[in-house]
């Protein structure tokens, strides 16, 4: 059953699941990280207030969130090939999770900078600062810990929604898995890519921990 | 001395540096209503005293020092600073002018990710200070508050007095003309709150900084400062040099200040009470002694304390008079013949 071919294959899988997932993250996050900020700044409490921007953004947030993914990404099909030229493999998959995980970083991103304390901004107002000098110096190095460990949550749902594109022949491990396993009932192929996904996610997970934690000053 | 601009003598016209005019605030409820925190403000703060706002909880003192800034915009009346109408400035004039008033807070407001170097750093990179300079400056302001050694540390290192240190450093770096303090010393322990108001009083004379106190805390203002406004309920209730107001309070505001809760004359010792107030010369005399040897009736003293104030040392007692009359209105004229203040008190003082 595992045979230099399996091998190869699921090697692959490994590469283009991690290709997927960190090309979408990152691609994700320069969506979602200036998203996010927009939100807290443009809310009625924030830095800069503008009422009719942050009612548009919440609610294109809002409704992108509230799609499955699985739903979402079939729907965008049209525009994956407009920009891919192909809905099929690693690359097209991007599109889909890029629109289906930048409304969730940008949640992500607007919770981190919620925390920061409301008067270390008002300390800065104080001393004259603009709000690009806020957003800069005060919001985005103040929310760092706080988005970074948001990062490692976010690059783990990437990696599952990234799974679920295997339904629609987007390759990587989770498409392994639903050939081999859930079509043609090779269980022993499918247990080990399930494994693989988890040692993954663990792995993920525990360095974006590390770096956060490595990042914050405030215990130490 | 700088101490020659105080008084009201008439003598020297000293020089405004802030000038709050019939300033109101109103702030909008769900029910439409609005809450007015500040009604009909109007205060004069002079450069280089260390004046004080002093009002209970709610009072407005919060809401009256940021529209000092403008991080509130007064509903309506003007802020001047140095003559400048603050309502009149563009938002990059607001901002540079900003630059000219330091504040610090309660919760010393540092950032948390940066070293306490850095924290001193950050309003001159805001005023576009080059780097070299504004590591310079921040430096010598660390000296200044005593922290040199603590540069590379995080405020999470360091204690709440410490940051409220870093916070003055920070706050003098663009050497601001006037320093608010917000409640900067409500976060603190009594001992680390002198050492921070000796800081403060030290920078008003070494920099000659108009420095601007909110407090609820009458230790404080008796501590440092010259002048005090008592603020009620959004309104001023008295204002005037701090020995004054300690030792002759008109409003009710100010004797509840000048009389905290816990330390007032109960209403169930009835009969007729007498304050009597020491300045430094009487201090020395035995006065309650000698009136109890001239009267031969004994006197009993129901509150008394003494306090340094703006140098000087003033004290109060509270004495119970005899239920006679006679008696009693003897005995005021006695102490009024040895140049004592002394006056009747009614209800809970």
């Amino acid at each position: 059953m595992f045979d230099q071919a399996v091998v190869k294959m699921i090697g692959n899988g490994i590469l283009e699941t991690l290709y997927m997932t960190l090309t979408s993250t990152f691609i994700a996050y320069i969506i979602g990280l200036p998203l996010g900020v927009a939100l807290v700044v443009t809310d009625k409490d924030g830095i800069h207030p503008i009422r009719w921007l942050n009612s548009i953004l919440n609610v294109i947030v809002n409704i992108l969130r509230s799609i499955p993914f699985l739903i979402l990404m079939i729907f965008v099909t049209p525009l994956t090939r407009a920009i891919i030229g192909t809905s099929l493999g690693p690359t097209a998959t991007i599109v889909p999770l890029v629109i289906g995980s930048a409304p969730f970083i940008a949640r992500l991103v607007e919770s981190s900078i919620k925390e920061i304390d409301k008067g270390v901004i008002e300390a800065a107002q104080s001393m004259g600062a603009k709000p690009m000098q806020i957003i800069w110096k005060v919001l985005l190095p103040e929310a760092r810990p706080s988005i970074l460990v948001g990062a490692a949550i976010a690059v783990t749902t990437i990696l599952s929604y990234s799974a679920m594109a295997g339904i629609i022949g987007g390759r990587g491990l989770g498409d392994i898995a639903i050939r081999y396993g859930y079509y043609r009932y090779e269980n022993g192929i499918m247990f080990v890519t399930v494994a693989l996904l988890v040692i993954i996610v663990q792995v993920l997970q525990e360095v974006g921990m590390m770096v956060a934690r490595k990042n914050d000053k405030r215990r130490k | 001395m700088y101490y020659g601009i105080r008084g009201d003598d008439g003598i020297s016209t000293p020089e405004t540096i802030v000038s709050l005019r019939n300033l109101t605030k109103t702030f909008p409820t769900a029910d439409g209503a609005g809450f007015t925190a500040l009604h009909d403000i109007s205060l004069d703060i002079r450069k280089g005293e260390i004046f004080g706002i002093i009002g209970m909880s709610g009072a407005g003192k919060s809401t009256l020092v940021r529209c000092i800034n403008y991080l509130e915009r007064p509903t309506s009346g003007t802020v001047l600073f140095q003559g400048r109408d603050l309502s009149k400035l563009s938002m990059p004039e607001l901002l540079r002018v900003r630059q000219s008033i330091g504040m610090i807070f309660q919760q010393f407001n540092l950032l948390m990710q940066r070293t306490a170097l850095q924290n001193v750093c950050f309003p001159l990179e805001i005023a576009g200070v080059e780097k070299k300079a504004r590591i310079r400056r921040a430096e010598e302001l660390l000296e200044l508050v005593g922290l040199a050694d603590k540069r590379n540390s995080y405020p999470s290192q360091l204690s709440g007095g410490q940051c409220q240190r870093v916070a003055i450093a920070r706050a003098l770096a663009t050497s601001p003309q006037v320093l608010l303090c917000d409640e900067a010393t409500s976060a603190l322990d009594p001992s680390t709150t002198r050492g921070v108001l000796a800081l403060i009083r030290e920078i008003n004379e070494k920099l000659g900084i108009t420095v601007i106190i909110i407090t609820h805390e009458m230790a404080v203002i008796e501590e440092i400062c010259q002048r005090v406004a008592i603020i009620d309920a959004g309104r001023i209730a008295e204002v005037g040099p701090v020995s004054d107001i300690f030792t002759h309070p008109k409003s009710d505001a100010a004797r509840r200040l000048v009389l905290p809760p816990g330390e007032r004359v109960e209403e169930f010792m009835g009969g007729r009470r007498c304050r009597i107030v020491f300045d430094g010369r009487s201090a020395f005399e035995p006065v309650i002694s000698n009136l109890v040897l001239e009267f031969r009736h004994p006197v009993n003293i129901l509150y008394a304390n003494t306090k340094e104030i703006d140098g000087k040392a003033v004290g109060q007692m509270i004495i119970a008079l005899p239920e006679d009359d006679h008696l009693a209105e003897r005995m005021l004229g006695s102490m009024r013949a040895q140049g004592l203040s002394v006056e009747e008190v009614t209800g809970d003082v």
